[in-house]
Protein backbone atom coordinates (compact mmCIF):
# COMPACT_ATOMS: atom_id res chain seq x y z
CA UNK A 1 0.00 0.00 0.00
CA UNK A 2 1.13 3.49 -0.93
CA UNK A 3 1.45 5.64 2.15
CA UNK A 4 1.68 9.55 0.84
CA UNK A 5 3.62 11.63 3.64
CA UNK A 6 5.86 14.57 4.38
CA UNK A 7 9.02 14.78 5.44
CA UNK A 8 10.46 17.74 7.08
CA UNK A 9 13.77 18.36 7.87
CA UNK A 10 13.82 20.76 10.82
CA UNK A 11 18.17 21.00 10.39
CA UNK A 12 17.37 23.27 7.43
CA UNK A 13 13.84 25.18 7.78
CA UNK A 14 14.58 28.52 8.40
CA UNK A 15 11.17 29.56 9.46
CA UNK A 16 10.24 31.35 6.79
CA UNK A 17 7.04 31.13 6.36
CA UNK A 18 7.16 30.40 2.54
CA UNK A 19 5.44 26.95 2.74
CA UNK A 20 2.32 28.41 5.37
CA UNK A 21 1.52 31.32 2.82
CA UNK A 22 1.96 28.74 -0.44
CA UNK A 23 -0.43 26.58 1.46
CA UNK A 24 -3.03 29.42 2.10
CA UNK A 25 -2.73 30.27 -1.75
CA UNK A 26 -3.13 27.25 -3.29
CA UNK A 27 -6.00 25.55 -0.59
CA UNK A 28 -8.14 28.68 -0.02
CA UNK A 29 -8.88 28.63 -4.22
CA UNK A 30 -8.54 24.91 -4.87
CA UNK A 31 -10.78 21.80 -3.31
CA UNK A 32 -10.25 22.38 -0.35
CA UNK A 33 -11.03 26.08 -0.02
CA UNK A 34 -12.40 28.55 0.84
CA UNK A 35 -10.07 29.29 4.08
CA UNK A 36 -11.94 32.02 5.30
CA UNK A 37 -9.95 34.84 7.64
CA UNK A 38 -11.89 36.91 9.98
CA UNK A 39 -10.63 40.66 10.88
CA UNK A 40 -7.60 39.89 8.18
CA UNK A 41 -6.64 43.82 8.65
CA UNK A 42 -7.98 44.58 12.71
CA UNK A 43 -5.82 44.19 15.45
CA UNK A 44 -7.40 40.33 16.04
CA UNK A 45 -6.70 38.68 13.07
CA UNK A 46 -7.56 34.57 12.95
CA UNK A 47 -8.40 32.56 10.20
CA UNK A 48 -7.91 28.50 8.80
CA UNK A 49 -4.71 27.49 7.74
CA UNK A 50 -3.57 23.86 7.16
CA UNK A 51 -0.05 24.44 8.28
CA UNK A 52 2.01 26.90 11.32
CA UNK A 53 5.24 27.32 11.29
CA UNK A 54 6.16 27.46 15.61
CA UNK A 55 9.43 28.31 16.86
CA UNK A 56 10.89 26.72 20.01
CA UNK A 57 13.67 27.67 21.72
CA UNK A 58 16.08 24.77 23.26
CA UNK A 59 18.52 25.28 26.01
CA UNK A 60 19.19 28.52 28.23
CA UNK A 61 20.86 31.21 26.79
CA UNK A 62 23.28 31.38 25.63
CA UNK A 63 23.63 27.59 25.06
CA UNK A 64 20.06 28.14 23.49
CA UNK A 65 19.47 26.56 19.49
CA UNK A 66 16.22 27.90 17.73
CA UNK A 67 14.29 25.14 16.40
CA UNK A 68 11.96 26.45 13.34
CA UNK A 69 8.53 23.88 13.01
CA UNK A 70 6.74 23.49 11.21
CA UNK A 71 3.53 21.92 11.69
CA UNK A 72 0.65 20.14 9.39
CA UNK A 73 -1.82 16.86 9.69
CA UNK A 74 0.85 13.96 9.83
CA UNK A 75 -1.50 11.47 7.70
CA UNK A 76 -1.38 9.11 11.00
CA UNK A 77 -1.62 5.02 9.78
CA UNK A 78 -3.66 4.84 12.88
CA UNK A 79 -5.38 7.82 12.27
CA UNK A 80 -7.82 8.33 15.87
CA UNK A 81 -9.33 11.32 14.41
CA UNK A 82 -11.25 9.22 11.37
CA UNK A 83 -12.91 6.41 13.68
CA UNK A 84 -14.82 8.93 15.87
CA UNK A 85 -16.46 10.96 12.89
CA UNK A 86 -20.23 10.42 13.75
CA UNK A 87 -20.79 11.10 9.96
CA UNK A 88 -18.32 9.59 7.56
CA UNK A 89 -17.09 12.68 6.80
CA UNK A 90 -13.58 12.05 7.97
CA UNK A 91 -11.61 9.10 6.50
CA UNK A 92 -8.17 7.92 5.15
CA UNK A 93 -7.70 7.09 1.67
CA UNK A 94 -6.94 3.64 0.63
CA UNK A 95 -5.06 4.32 -2.07
CA UNK A 96 -2.31 6.95 -0.86
CA UNK A 97 -3.32 6.63 2.69
CA UNK A 98 -3.62 10.55 2.78
CA UNK A 99 -6.53 11.69 5.52
CA UNK A 100 -9.34 13.74 3.95
CA UNK A 101 -12.60 15.36 5.26
CA UNK A 102 -15.75 15.30 2.81
CA UNK A 103 -17.21 18.94 3.62
CA UNK A 104 -20.47 17.85 2.09
CA UNK A 105 -20.94 15.34 4.87
CA UNK A 106 -19.53 17.06 8.02
CA UNK A 107 -21.38 18.49 10.08
CA UNK A 108 -18.87 20.57 12.67
CA UNK A 109 -19.30 18.69 15.82
CA UNK A 110 -15.26 19.03 16.32
CA UNK A 111 -15.28 15.83 17.29
CA UNK A 112 -12.58 14.71 15.91
CA UNK A 113 -10.61 17.17 16.80
CA UNK A 114 -10.82 16.34 20.55
CA UNK A 115 -9.03 12.70 18.88
CA UNK A 116 -6.29 14.38 16.92
CA UNK A 117 -3.78 15.00 20.19
CA UNK A 118 -1.55 17.32 17.46
CA UNK A 119 -4.37 19.64 17.09
CA UNK A 120 -3.82 19.45 13.33
CA UNK A 121 -7.52 20.41 12.85
CA UNK A 122 -9.12 23.41 12.71
CA UNK A 123 -13.12 24.23 11.83
CA UNK A 124 -13.56 27.10 9.35
CA UNK A 125 -15.28 29.94 10.95
CA UNK A 126 -16.82 30.59 7.93
CA UNK A 127 -17.89 26.90 6.29
CA UNK A 128 -18.33 25.56 9.73
CA UNK A 129 -17.04 22.46 8.41
CA UNK A 130 -13.34 20.75 10.04
CA UNK A 131 -10.26 21.32 7.53
CA UNK A 132 -6.97 20.23 7.44
CA UNK A 133 -3.83 19.98 5.64
CA UNK A 134 -5.07 17.63 2.57
CA UNK A 135 -1.40 17.01 1.05
CA UNK A 136 -2.48 19.27 -1.48
CA UNK A 137 -4.87 16.23 -2.81
CA UNK A 138 -5.91 18.10 -5.82
CA UNK A 139 -2.85 18.54 -6.93
CA UNK A 140 -0.54 15.38 -6.20
CA UNK A 141 -3.25 13.24 -8.12
CA UNK A 142 -3.50 15.55 -11.20
CA UNK A 143 -2.78 13.58 -14.28
CA UNK A 144 -3.00 16.72 -16.09
CA UNK A 145 -0.08 18.54 -14.05
CA UNK A 146 3.49 17.94 -15.52
CA UNK A 147 5.28 15.28 -13.00
CA UNK A 148 7.51 17.54 -10.87
CA UNK A 149 4.92 19.88 -10.19
CA UNK A 150 2.46 16.49 -8.43
CA UNK A 151 3.28 17.61 -5.53
CA UNK A 152 2.49 19.45 -2.34
CA UNK A 153 2.59 23.13 -2.46
CA UNK A 154 4.35 23.98 0.27
CA UNK A 155 7.05 21.45 -0.87
CA UNK A 156 7.56 23.50 -4.19
CA UNK A 157 7.50 26.92 -1.84
CA UNK A 158 10.19 25.92 0.61
CA UNK A 159 13.15 27.59 -0.35
CA UNK A 160 15.61 25.52 1.67
CA UNK A 161 14.34 22.34 0.94
CA UNK A 162 12.99 21.09 4.09
CA UNK A 163 10.28 19.84 3.24
CA UNK A 164 10.16 15.88 0.90
CA UNK A 165 7.46 14.42 -0.12
CA UNK A 166 6.70 10.62 -0.85
CA UNK A 167 5.78 7.42 -0.28
CA UNK A 168 7.05 6.55 3.19
CA UNK A 169 6.16 2.72 2.47
CA UNK A 170 8.43 2.42 -0.29
CA UNK A 171 11.83 1.96 1.11
CA UNK A 172 13.61 3.19 -1.83
CA UNK A 173 11.50 6.64 -2.15
CA UNK A 174 13.75 9.44 -1.22
CA UNK A 175 11.49 9.81 1.97
CA UNK A 176 12.25 6.46 2.99
CA UNK A 177 16.00 6.76 2.65
CA UNK A 178 15.72 10.07 4.37
CA UNK A 179 13.86 8.97 7.57
CA UNK A 180 16.54 5.70 7.77
CA UNK A 181 19.47 7.59 6.82
CA UNK A 182 18.99 10.77 9.11
CA UNK A 183 17.09 9.60 11.96
CA UNK A 184 13.92 10.75 11.27
CA UNK A 185 11.27 10.70 14.12
CA UNK A 186 7.60 10.57 14.91
CA UNK A 187 5.53 13.23 16.67
CA UNK A 188 4.18 11.55 20.17
CA UNK A 189 5.24 8.37 19.42
CA UNK A 190 3.46 7.44 22.92
CA UNK A 191 -0.21 7.48 21.28
CA UNK A 192 0.29 4.78 18.71
CA UNK A 193 -1.23 6.84 15.86
CA UNK A 194 1.97 6.20 13.41
CA UNK A 195 1.80 9.59 11.74
CA UNK A 196 3.29 9.17 8.16
CA UNK A 197 5.10 12.13 8.05
CA UNK A 198 8.30 12.19 9.92
CA UNK A 199 10.85 15.19 11.16
CA UNK A 200 14.35 14.91 10.81
CA UNK A 201 16.26 16.10 13.97
CA UNK A 202 18.89 18.99 13.75
CA UNK A 203 22.15 17.57 13.38
CA UNK A 204 25.96 18.91 13.43
CA UNK A 205 28.57 17.65 11.82
CA UNK A 206 31.71 17.14 13.63
CA UNK A 207 34.79 15.57 12.98
CA UNK A 208 36.17 13.20 15.72
CA UNK A 209 39.85 13.78 16.76
CA UNK A 210 41.83 12.18 19.38
CA UNK A 211 45.22 13.72 20.90
CA UNK A 212 47.53 11.99 20.01
CA UNK A 213 46.17 12.43 16.34
CA UNK A 214 47.15 16.27 16.96
CA UNK A 215 50.97 15.14 17.56
CA UNK A 216 53.69 14.19 15.27
CA UNK A 217 53.91 10.62 15.42
CA UNK A 218 56.56 10.81 13.58
CA UNK A 219 58.35 13.24 15.84
CA UNK A 220 61.77 11.49 16.70
CA UNK A 221 62.04 13.72 20.06
CA UNK A 222 58.65 12.44 21.09
CA UNK A 223 57.62 16.07 22.06
CA UNK A 224 57.23 19.27 20.09
CA UNK A 225 59.97 21.71 19.70
CA UNK A 226 59.63 25.26 18.68
CA UNK A 227 59.53 25.94 15.30
CA UNK A 228 63.08 25.99 13.54
CA UNK A 229 62.06 30.16 12.71
CA UNK A 230 62.33 31.08 16.46
CA UNK A 231 65.97 29.71 15.17
CA UNK A 232 66.27 32.21 12.60
CA UNK A 233 66.15 29.77 9.35
CA UNK A 234 63.02 27.38 8.45
CA UNK A 235 62.66 24.62 6.01
CA UNK A 236 61.95 26.85 3.72
CA UNK A 237 64.59 28.57 3.63
CA UNK A 238 67.03 25.75 3.51
CA UNK A 239 67.74 25.58 -0.63
CA UNK A 240 67.59 21.98 -2.04
CA UNK B 1 -10.98 22.31 26.96
CA UNK B 2 -12.97 25.06 25.97
CA UNK B 3 -16.99 24.43 28.00
CA UNK B 4 -19.23 24.98 24.96
CA UNK B 5 -23.18 26.12 26.60
CA UNK B 6 -24.65 24.05 23.95
CA UNK B 7 -22.52 20.48 25.56
CA UNK B 8 -23.57 21.83 28.88
CA UNK B 9 -27.13 22.27 28.47
CA UNK B 10 -27.39 19.03 26.39
CA UNK B 11 -25.82 16.64 28.80
CA UNK B 12 -27.72 17.50 32.06
CA UNK B 13 -30.81 18.34 30.31
CA UNK B 14 -30.81 14.86 29.16
CA UNK B 15 -29.41 13.69 32.13
CA UNK B 16 -32.63 14.56 34.73
CA UNK B 17 -34.78 13.58 31.76
CA UNK B 18 -33.61 10.05 31.66
CA UNK B 19 -33.04 10.50 35.69
CA UNK B 20 -37.17 11.07 35.85
CA UNK B 21 -37.95 8.16 33.55
CA UNK B 22 -36.25 6.13 34.99
CA UNK B 23 -37.86 7.27 38.26
CA UNK B 24 -41.11 6.67 36.83
CA UNK B 25 -40.41 3.69 35.87
CA UNK B 26 -38.87 2.99 39.59
CA UNK B 27 -41.96 3.89 41.41
CA UNK B 28 -44.56 1.93 39.06
CA UNK B 29 -42.41 -0.96 39.44
CA UNK B 30 -42.29 -0.68 43.07
CA UNK B 31 -46.25 -0.42 42.88
CA UNK B 32 -45.97 -3.62 41.12
CA UNK B 33 -44.39 -5.12 44.03
CA UNK B 34 -47.24 -3.46 46.42
CA UNK B 35 -44.61 -1.85 48.13
CA UNK B 36 -46.10 1.76 46.90
CA UNK B 37 -49.59 3.22 46.72
CA UNK B 38 -50.08 3.19 42.61
CA UNK B 39 -50.31 6.41 41.14
CA UNK B 40 -52.48 7.62 38.58
CA UNK B 41 -51.94 6.77 34.81
CA UNK B 42 -52.81 10.07 33.39
CA UNK B 43 -51.59 12.67 36.14
CA UNK B 44 -48.90 11.33 37.17
CA UNK B 45 -47.28 8.52 34.54
CA UNK B 46 -48.25 10.50 31.28
CA UNK B 47 -47.60 14.35 32.61
CA UNK B 48 -44.03 12.87 34.53
CA UNK B 49 -43.14 11.55 31.20
CA UNK B 50 -44.47 14.38 29.04
CA UNK B 51 -41.97 16.44 31.54
CA UNK B 52 -39.25 14.30 31.15
CA UNK B 53 -39.71 14.49 27.31
CA UNK B 54 -39.86 18.10 27.35
CA UNK B 55 -36.62 17.95 28.82
CA UNK B 56 -34.84 15.78 26.67
CA UNK B 57 -36.30 17.89 23.75
CA UNK B 58 -34.87 21.21 25.09
CA UNK B 59 -31.66 18.88 24.95
CA UNK B 60 -32.28 18.50 21.53
CA UNK B 61 -32.22 21.47 20.47
CA UNK B 62 -29.38 22.38 22.68
CA UNK B 63 -27.72 19.50 20.50
CA UNK B 64 -28.69 21.64 17.36
CA UNK B 65 -26.44 24.54 18.49
CA UNK B 66 -23.50 22.36 18.65
CA UNK B 67 -23.47 21.60 15.62
CA UNK B 68 -21.67 23.86 12.58
CA UNK B 69 -24.70 25.57 11.97
CA UNK B 70 -28.25 24.85 13.15
CA UNK B 71 -28.97 24.32 9.53
CA UNK B 72 -27.18 21.13 9.30
CA UNK B 73 -29.57 19.42 11.69
CA UNK B 74 -32.13 19.22 8.58
CA UNK B 75 -29.56 18.69 5.61
CA UNK B 76 -26.36 16.62 7.44
CA UNK B 77 -27.45 15.57 10.48
CA UNK B 78 -28.74 12.25 9.21
CA UNK B 79 -25.39 11.30 8.36
CA UNK B 80 -24.61 11.49 12.14
CA UNK B 81 -26.33 8.04 12.60
CA UNK B 82 -24.09 6.15 9.76
CA UNK B 83 -20.49 5.70 12.03
CA UNK B 84 -22.25 3.43 14.87
CA UNK B 85 -20.03 0.61 14.49
CA UNK B 86 -16.68 2.90 15.44
CA UNK B 87 -17.95 6.06 16.75
CA UNK B 88 -19.50 6.81 20.30
CA UNK B 89 -21.38 10.08 19.30
CA UNK B 90 -23.03 8.23 16.46
CA UNK B 91 -24.36 5.53 18.74
CA UNK B 92 -25.66 8.70 21.18
CA UNK B 93 -27.53 10.28 17.85
CA UNK B 94 -29.12 7.12 17.51
CA UNK B 95 -30.05 6.06 20.98
CA UNK B 96 -31.05 9.94 22.34
CA UNK B 97 -33.93 9.40 19.62
CA UNK B 98 -34.98 6.15 20.08
CA UNK B 99 -35.21 6.75 23.69
CA UNK B 100 -37.18 9.84 23.65
CA UNK B 101 -39.81 7.39 21.22
CA UNK B 102 -39.94 4.94 24.15
CA UNK B 103 -40.29 7.90 26.51
CA UNK B 104 -43.29 9.44 24.23
CA UNK B 105 -45.19 5.81 23.66
CA UNK B 106 -44.66 4.98 27.39
CA UNK B 107 -46.64 8.59 27.80
CA UNK B 108 -49.13 7.87 25.53
CA UNK B 109 -50.01 3.76 26.88
CA UNK B 110 -50.57 5.52 30.26
CA UNK B 111 -52.26 8.52 28.88
CA UNK B 112 -54.89 5.67 26.80
CA UNK B 113 -54.54 3.13 30.07
CA UNK B 114 -53.76 0.57 28.48
CA UNK B 115 -53.30 -1.48 31.59
CA UNK B 116 -54.83 -4.67 30.56
CA UNK B 117 -51.97 -7.64 31.48
CA UNK B 118 -50.59 -8.79 28.37
CA UNK B 119 -49.00 -11.74 30.44
CA UNK B 120 -48.37 -12.75 33.68
CA UNK B 121 -45.36 -13.83 34.99
CA UNK B 122 -45.06 -16.85 37.26
CA UNK B 123 -49.10 -16.10 38.03
CA UNK B 124 -48.34 -12.99 40.35
CA UNK B 125 -46.51 -10.33 38.09
CA UNK B 126 -48.85 -9.03 35.35
CA UNK B 127 -47.36 -6.97 32.62
CA UNK B 128 -48.92 -4.85 30.71
CA UNK B 129 -48.33 -2.53 27.86
CA UNK B 130 -47.09 0.06 30.34
CA UNK B 131 -44.79 -1.84 32.11
CA UNK B 132 -43.26 -3.30 29.29
CA UNK B 133 -42.60 0.01 27.86
CA UNK B 134 -41.30 1.06 30.98
CA UNK B 135 -38.45 -1.93 31.49
CA UNK B 136 -37.49 -1.27 27.79
CA UNK B 137 -37.29 2.47 28.00
CA UNK B 138 -34.83 2.16 31.45
CA UNK B 139 -32.77 0.40 29.29
CA UNK B 140 -32.86 2.32 26.50
CA UNK B 141 -31.44 5.00 29.36
CA UNK B 142 -28.96 3.34 30.56
CA UNK B 143 -27.75 2.58 26.63
CA UNK B 144 -28.03 6.25 26.23
CA UNK B 145 -25.87 7.13 29.63
CA UNK B 146 -23.16 5.35 28.20
CA UNK B 147 -23.53 6.45 24.85
CA UNK B 148 -22.99 10.10 26.49
CA UNK B 149 -20.72 9.54 28.78
CA UNK B 150 -18.20 7.47 26.48
CA UNK B 151 -17.86 10.14 23.88
CA UNK B 152 -15.99 12.04 26.53
CA UNK B 153 -14.83 8.77 28.44
CA UNK B 154 -13.01 7.25 24.74
CA UNK B 155 -10.78 9.85 23.73
CA UNK B 156 -8.08 8.43 25.40
CA UNK B 157 -6.20 11.87 24.56
CA UNK B 158 -8.14 13.59 27.20
CA UNK B 159 -6.65 11.85 29.99
CA UNK B 160 -9.02 13.58 32.81
CA UNK B 161 -12.05 12.05 30.94
CA UNK B 162 -9.98 8.83 29.52
CA UNK B 163 -11.87 6.29 32.80
CA UNK B 164 -14.79 4.41 34.07
CA UNK B 165 -15.28 7.06 36.13
CA UNK B 166 -16.57 9.36 33.86
CA UNK B 167 -19.36 6.85 32.90
CA UNK B 168 -20.09 6.43 36.25
CA UNK B 169 -20.54 9.97 37.34
CA UNK B 170 -22.60 10.96 34.22
CA UNK B 171 -25.17 7.96 35.19
CA UNK B 172 -25.15 8.91 38.80
CA UNK B 173 -25.30 12.55 38.13
CA UNK B 174 -28.29 12.20 35.65
CA UNK B 175 -30.09 9.67 38.83
CA UNK B 176 -29.55 11.77 41.18
CA UNK B 177 -31.33 14.97 39.27
CA UNK B 178 -33.62 12.90 37.69
CA UNK B 179 -35.05 11.40 41.40
CA UNK B 180 -34.63 14.71 42.91
CA UNK B 181 -37.13 16.08 39.84
CA UNK B 182 -39.38 13.33 40.68
CA UNK B 183 -39.58 14.16 44.16
CA UNK B 184 -39.89 17.76 43.22
CA UNK B 185 -42.94 16.57 40.64
CA UNK B 186 -44.52 14.25 43.60
CA UNK B 187 -44.33 17.12 46.02
CA UNK B 188 -46.08 19.60 42.82
CA UNK B 189 -48.69 17.22 42.24
CA UNK B 190 -49.40 16.49 45.45
CA UNK B 191 -48.59 12.89 45.56
CA UNK B 192 -47.15 10.52 48.36
CA UNK B 193 -43.94 9.89 46.88
CA UNK B 194 -41.65 12.94 47.84
CA UNK B 195 -40.00 10.50 50.61
CA UNK B 196 -39.70 7.51 48.29
CA UNK B 197 -37.84 9.26 45.91
CA UNK B 198 -36.08 11.54 47.72
CA UNK B 199 -34.22 9.28 49.27
CA UNK B 200 -33.17 7.94 46.04
CA UNK B 201 -32.30 11.03 45.14
CA UNK B 202 -30.23 11.21 48.29
CA UNK B 203 -28.41 8.14 47.80
CA UNK B 204 -27.61 8.74 44.11
CA UNK B 205 -26.62 11.97 45.15
CA UNK B 206 -24.06 10.51 47.74
CA UNK B 207 -23.00 7.93 45.37
CA UNK B 208 -21.99 10.62 42.66
CA UNK B 209 -20.21 12.31 45.73
CA UNK B 210 -18.17 9.54 45.87
CA UNK B 211 -17.39 8.88 42.39
CA UNK B 212 -16.78 12.15 41.43
CA UNK B 213 -14.97 13.00 44.33
CA UNK B 214 -12.51 9.88 43.11
CA UNK B 215 -12.31 11.62 39.52
CA UNK B 216 -11.14 15.04 41.05
CA UNK B 217 -8.41 12.75 43.08
CA UNK B 218 -7.45 11.38 40.58
CA UNK B 219 -7.38 13.95 37.97
CA UNK B 220 -5.64 16.50 40.40
CA UNK B 221 -2.31 13.94 40.45
CA UNK B 222 -2.58 12.70 36.91
CA UNK B 223 0.29 12.48 34.79
CA UNK B 224 0.19 13.27 31.01
CA UNK B 225 1.74 11.32 29.11
CA UNK B 226 2.73 13.91 26.47
CA UNK B 227 5.96 16.70 26.90
CA UNK B 228 6.91 19.46 24.86
CA UNK B 229 9.76 16.77 24.20
CA UNK B 230 7.89 14.15 22.85
CA UNK B 231 5.57 16.79 20.86
CA UNK B 232 8.78 18.16 18.74
CA UNK B 233 11.06 15.57 19.47
CA UNK B 234 13.97 17.09 20.64
CA UNK B 235 15.27 15.68 23.80
CA UNK B 236 16.36 18.64 26.03
CA UNK B 237 14.58 19.95 29.88
CA UNK B 238 14.71 22.90 28.85
CA UNK B 239 12.45 23.88 26.04
CA UNK B 240 9.98 27.36 25.20
CA UNK B 241 8.21 27.79 22.83
CA UNK B 242 8.63 31.40 21.54
CA UNK B 243 6.33 31.61 18.93
CA UNK B 244 3.19 29.86 17.86
CA UNK B 245 3.18 30.89 14.37
CA UNK B 246 0.33 33.59 14.88
CA UNK B 247 -0.61 36.20 17.15
CA UNK B 248 -4.70 36.49 16.42
CA UNK B 249 -6.04 33.03 17.61
CA UNK B 250 -6.96 29.98 15.76
CA UNK B 251 -9.50 27.21 16.35
CA UNK B 252 -6.89 25.14 18.35
CA UNK B 253 -6.39 28.41 20.53
CA UNK B 254 -10.52 28.60 21.23
CA UNK B 255 -11.62 25.24 21.38
CA UNK B 256 -8.99 23.74 23.66
CA UNK B 257 -8.31 26.44 26.43
CA UNK B 258 -11.37 27.96 29.02
CA UNK B 259 -9.49 30.96 29.39
CA UNK B 260 -10.68 31.37 32.97
CA UNK B 261 -8.32 31.85 35.59
CA UNK B 262 -7.28 29.45 38.41
CA UNK B 263 -8.98 31.08 40.62
CA UNK B 264 -12.21 30.79 39.13
CA UNK B 265 -12.06 27.15 38.08
CA UNK B 266 -11.39 26.45 41.96
CA UNK B 267 -14.45 29.13 42.62
CA UNK B 268 -16.59 27.05 40.04
CA UNK B 269 -15.09 23.65 41.68
CA UNK B 270 -16.51 25.03 45.24
CA UNK B 271 -19.54 25.92 43.46
CA UNK B 272 -20.70 22.60 42.11
CA UNK B 273 -19.41 20.68 45.38
CA UNK B 274 -21.69 23.23 47.44
CA UNK B 275 -25.13 23.16 44.47
CA UNK B 276 -24.85 19.41 43.73
CA UNK B 277 -23.80 17.86 46.88
CA UNK B 278 -24.70 19.91 50.10
CA UNK B 279 -27.24 22.18 49.23
CA UNK B 280 -29.71 19.60 47.62
CA UNK B 281 -29.34 16.75 50.23
CA UNK B 282 -30.15 19.00 53.44
CA UNK B 283 -32.83 20.89 51.40
CA UNK B 284 -34.66 17.16 50.56
CA UNK B 285 -34.11 16.43 54.27
CA UNK B 286 -35.56 19.21 55.13
CA UNK B 287 -38.59 18.97 53.21
CA UNK B 288 -38.75 15.21 54.71
CA UNK B 289 -38.91 16.80 57.93
CA UNK B 290 -40.97 19.72 57.04
CA UNK B 291 -43.46 18.26 54.58
CA UNK B 292 -43.16 21.06 52.26
CA UNK B 293 -44.07 21.37 48.50
CA UNK B 294 -41.75 23.65 47.39
CA UNK B 295 -38.40 22.70 48.94
CA UNK B 296 -38.09 19.79 46.85
CA UNK B 297 -38.55 22.17 43.58
CA UNK B 298 -35.90 23.87 45.51
CA UNK B 299 -33.74 21.09 45.98
CA UNK B 300 -34.23 20.16 42.22
CA UNK B 301 -33.43 24.02 41.28
CA UNK B 302 -29.98 24.40 42.98
CA UNK B 303 -28.72 20.86 42.05
CA UNK B 304 -29.82 21.60 38.50
CA UNK B 305 -27.82 25.40 38.69
CA UNK B 306 -24.28 23.24 40.38
CA UNK B 307 -24.84 20.20 37.68
CA UNK B 308 -24.22 22.89 34.89
CA UNK B 309 -21.83 24.22 37.12
CA UNK B 310 -19.80 20.80 37.45
CA UNK B 311 -19.81 19.93 33.63
CA UNK B 312 -18.30 23.81 33.10
CA UNK B 313 -15.67 21.99 35.71
CA UNK B 314 -15.32 19.18 33.71
CA UNK B 315 -14.28 20.71 30.37
CA UNK B 316 -11.80 23.09 32.48
CA UNK B 317 -10.57 20.59 34.00
CA UNK B 318 -8.98 18.27 30.62
CA UNK B 319 -5.73 19.21 29.48
CA UNK B 320 -5.38 18.46 25.63
CA UNK B 321 -1.96 17.12 24.44
CA UNK B 322 -2.48 19.97 21.58
CA UNK B 323 -2.22 23.00 23.83
CA UNK B 324 1.90 21.86 23.99
CA UNK B 325 1.89 23.72 20.71
CA UNK B 326 0.02 26.67 21.54
CA UNK B 327 1.53 28.07 24.63
CA UNK B 328 3.01 31.41 23.63
CA UNK B 329 1.27 33.98 21.53
CA UNK B 330 3.75 34.80 18.77
S1 LIG C 1 -2.30 14.37 12.61
FE1 LIG C 1 -4.28 14.54 13.64
S2 LIG C 1 -5.72 15.07 12.00
FE2 LIG C 1 -3.89 14.27 11.01
S3 LIG C 1 -4.30 12.07 10.74
FE3 LIG C 1 -3.17 12.29 12.67
S4 LIG C 1 -4.75 12.43 14.22
FE4 LIG C 1 -5.77 12.81 12.26
S1 LIG D 1 -16.37 17.91 12.71
FE1 LIG D 1 -16.97 16.93 10.76
S2 LIG D 1 -15.25 15.60 10.25
FE2 LIG D 1 -15.04 16.11 12.42
S3 LIG D 1 -16.09 14.46 13.55
FE3 LIG D 1 -17.63 16.08 13.23
S4 LIG D 1 -18.63 15.52 11.31
FE4 LIG D 1 -16.74 14.32 11.38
Amino acid sequence: MTQLALVIDLNVCVGCHACVTSCKEWNTSGWAGTMVDQRPYDADPTGTFFNRVQMFEVGEYPKTETVHFPKSCLHCEEPPCVPVCPTGASYKREDNGVVLVDYDKCIGCKYCSWACPYGMRELDEQQKVMKKCTLCIDRITDQDLPERERKPACVLACPTTARLFGDVHDPDSEVSIAIRENGGYQLMPEWGTQPANHYLPRRKTRIQIFDDELERADNPLKKEAPLPAAEGETLDDVAY
Amino acid sequence: MHPAFSVIFLTTLIGAGQGLFMALVTGQVYSLANLLEPQDNVTFYAAGSALALVLLGFGLVAAVFHLGKPSYFLTRAWRGVTQWRTSWLSRELIALPAFMLLVFLYAVSHYANLTNPLFVIKGQIPVDVTLLLGVIGSLASLVLFVCTAMIYASVRFLQEWHSPLTVANFILFGLASGFTLAAAFSAWSDVALVGFYGVWAVIFTVLAAITRGFSMYRNGRIKHKSTLQTAIGVRHTKIRQRSMGFMGGSFNTREFFHGAGAGSVAAVKLFFVVMVFLVPVALLAASNALGSAYLPILAFAVQYVGLMAERWYFFAEAKHPQNLYYQSVA
